[in-house]
């Protein structure tokens, strides 16, 4: 197969839909099916004329989650920005909404699009989220699905894709921002009968949920950027690690490998070719630690997910023992638009050093909660203030916890910075997976940081003694120090823990559990001395 | 020689074996598949006890240790039963900004029972999660089940005060 014939492919499919003119689209991702959208695309539905012009369909998410349930219409093939949105539809709406296709919106429920929220985003990863129906592979295809893939595999050898990640200038949304195109050209380079992909989809910093909406809005993307990967590496089998949190996540994805399967975009032969590539899913079963790569490789192989040091690193010897490539979700996400438009095109978009988009998971006391996805660099105060709308209710922002429990905050002065993986680290912070939690003026630090600190006390897996008792001992001084019965030597105690942990713990785990404690020292220190009593 | 090996009888005629014995025939039998097995017994019985736990060890070819090990390291698995209802309050970042802690106080006065344990009539495990991901819904709590998004303290306890 080649590319023409995908082009007729998808031409066939969305000839099927000739006669709409418009798509009801009713967002069915977790968080809006929690807040009641599967009733109100039943009652689209059943209120639809079915030989009209309008099509009532289920989409992924749409990103501004707060608002939910969430209802677009949209020209068909529109994107979210030349949509009419509504916002908290219900059921007993589905009459006057389909009466507002093609003319007047229905005030009451309208939020516009104009807003910064929608116009300030650049989408890359989540481009047919909200758009495309995540259950449909014809839907993927129409959109212009596996058009990477099938390049990479007529027109490309390896080595193409790998130079052409190398240019790209990607670097992983797991976390660490290692290069990608370096990791992949590692993994390559192996001898090895055996070789295999990770798609690591734990996402357990509590408070991120972008990985979560890319695998519930659009996985069939996640699986071709696996596919490009297996074929750059030379593997024929991968996994897809995905945390039971997310049952609805695991189910779209299996639907997604079904019917890949099914249509020949994945299994052996791939696409007529001689490439063949397997892909199954593997549940977590609620283990932070299982996120490091080390351990969810032991998870995989049925193992305690206890990490182990590295090196050797998992594109030597992973799973099994076999040279292994584990890439975060969003990190596959990105693969498809690489190959398709290729790697300069993508470093063209970001920064010197960060290249690309990043989706952000927006939380906390903020206005408009929610995903978005902005070209890297963009300042802290326009995503905080202009993109979320600032702190609900008239509070004044204080900070933003980036990176979770690995992260650090960043208080009010440094709002202006530009964000990427390197001045984020200047502030003593991290990128993480993109997760933002905003706390305003009535939030303790000296709370969040011992919040933090029982998080990783009760995620360390127990395999080291720094992580296993200093995070013990770390979060007992943090609790007496919220608790006003701190002492000055407490604190000092505290600090050299950090020191102590960060430098001797096994895995980033511990290395970086202290990073909120020291950060909330670096810009909140008076709010620990405050509440410190004399010796 | 896993061919020969005998395999142990199904633990009693409970019709719900026969799902946990078709989850460790996907799989081969292979002792990788062990997390799969046990979210299998999990989703089946309910929590994993020690008759369930030998049988796995005895079909997949493990030592118990292993297994035991396997079932007391990970969160989500549960070695004793639940009540008949279960709430798990949600406390992840947003949901503790949101006032999560709160919530859990709320419900203790309430009940008297903590994150992880039942109360004494068996009508109610209270658990805590370490995020559902329904950022946007702070503070949630899922209730049988069902996710409630944006929970007081009051609506949360008169939520639970009507489960039967
Ligand atoms: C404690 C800990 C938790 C982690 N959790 C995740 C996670 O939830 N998701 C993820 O993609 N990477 C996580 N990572 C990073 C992974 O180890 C790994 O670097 C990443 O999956 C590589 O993919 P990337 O290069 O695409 O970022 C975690 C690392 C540590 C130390």
């Amino acid at each position: 197969m080649n590319l023409d014939d995908l082009a007729e492919k998808a031409e066939e499919y969305r000839a099927r839909d000739a006669g709409i003119t418009h798509e009801v689209r009713v967002c069915v991702a977790a968080a809006c099916q929690s807040g009641g959208s599967l009733p109100v695309l039943e009652a689209l539905k059943a209120e639809c004329d079915s030989g009209g012009t309008c099509k009532v369909k289920g989409v992924g998410c749409m990103g501004l989650c707060s608002a939910g349930p969430m209802v677009a219409i949209a020209p068909k093939g529109g994107a979210i920005p030349d949509s009419i949105l509504y916002r908290e539809v219900k059921p007993e709406d589905a009459a006057d909404v389909l009466a507002s296709v093609g003319g007047a919106p229905v005030e009451r429920l309208h939020t516009p699009t104009d807003q910064p929220f929608f116009a300030r985003q650049q989408r890359i990863v989540r481009e047919n989220s909200g758009l495309i129906d995540p259950e449909s592979f014809t839907g993927y295809v129409a959109a212009g699905g596996y058009a990477g893939l099938i390049k990479a595999l007529s027109e490309m050898t390896p080595g193409d894709v790998l130079r052409e990640m190398t240019t790209s200038g990607l670097r992983g949304r797991g976390g660490g921002g290692y290069p990608t195109g370096l990791k992949w050209s590692t993994v390559a380079k192996m001898p090895a009968d055996q070789k295999y992909v990770i798609c690591n989809g734990d996402e357990g910093d509590p408070g991120a949920f972008m990985d979560r909406a890319v695998l519930e809005s659009d996985p069939h993307r996640v699986l071709e950027g696996m596919c490009i990967a297996a074929y750059a590496i030379g593997a024929t089998k991968g996994y897809v690690y995905v945390r039971a949190e997310y049952p609805l996540a695991v189910q779209r994805m299996e639907l997604a490998i079904r019917k890949a399967k099914r249509s020949g975009f994945l299994g052996s032969k791939i696409a007529e070719t001689q490439f063949s590539f397997e892909v199954e899913i593997r549940l977590g079963a609620g283990a932070f630690v299982c996120g490091e790569e080390t351990a969810l490789m032991a998870s995989i192989e049925g193992l305690r997910g206890q990490p182990r040091p590295r090196p050797p690193y998992p594109a030597e010897a992973g799973l099994w023992g076999y040279p292994t490539l584990i890439n975060n979700v969003e990190t596959f996400a990105n693969i498809a638009p690489i190959i398709t438009h290729g790697g300069e095109w993508f470093a063209g978009i970001g920064t010197a050093k960060s290249k690309g988009t990043k989706v952000f998971a927006l939380a906390g006391s903020i206005k408009n909660i929610g995903l978005i996805e902005v070209p890297m660099g963009m300042s802290l105060r326009e995503i905080i203030e202009e993109i979320g709308g600032g702190c609900p209710g008239g509070k004044a922002f204080k900070a933003v916890q980036t990176g979770g429990p690995s992260g650090g905050c960043i208080p009010a002065a440094h709002l202006d910075i530009a964000v990427d993986y390197d001045s984020l680290k200047t502030l003593g912070t991290m990128m993480g997976s993109g997760g933002m939690i905003v706390m305003d003026e009535t939030c303790d630090m000296v709370d969040v940081a011992r919040y933090f600190m029982e998080f990783c006390m009760s995620e360390s897996c127990g395999k080291c003694i720094p992580c296993r008792t200093g995070t013990w001992q770390m979060h007992e001084l943090l609790d007496r120090i919220t608790k006003s019965k701190g002492t000055h030597k407490d604190l000092a105690l505290l600090e050299e823990l950090c020191d102590v942990v960060q430098a001797t713990s096994l895995c980033g785990l511990g290395q970086s559990a202290p990073n909120p404690v020291l950060s909330t020292l670096r810009y909140f220190r008076e709010e620990y001395e405050a509440k410190l009593t004399a010796e | 020689m896993s061919l020969l090996q005998t395999r142990p009888a199904l633990p009693s005629d409970d019709k719900r074996w026969k799902l946990v014995n078709a989850a460790m025939r996907r799989n081969g039998y292979a002792g990788h598949a062990l997390i799969e097995t046990l979210h299998s017994v999990q989703e089946s019985f309910g929590y994993l006890d020690e008759p369930a736990m030998r049988f796995v060890a005895g079909s997949l070819d493990l030592p118990l240790s292993k297994v035991y090990g396997v079932a007391t390291f990970y969160h989500l698995f549960m070695l004793k039963p639940k009540g008949r209802h279960a709430c798990v309050v949600c406390t992840g970042t947003a949901c503790y900004i949101k006032g999560a802690g709160s919530l859990v106080d709320a419900v203790e006065a309430r009940f008297g029972v903590k994150p992880g344990e039942t109360t004494e009539d068996d009508r109610l495990s209270v658990l805590a999660a370490r995020c559902v991901g329904a950022c946007s819904l702070a503070p949630a709590v899922v209730v049988d089940g069902d996710l409630a998004g944006k929970q007081t303290a009051d609506r949360l306890v008169a939520k639970l005060e009507e489960l039967a």
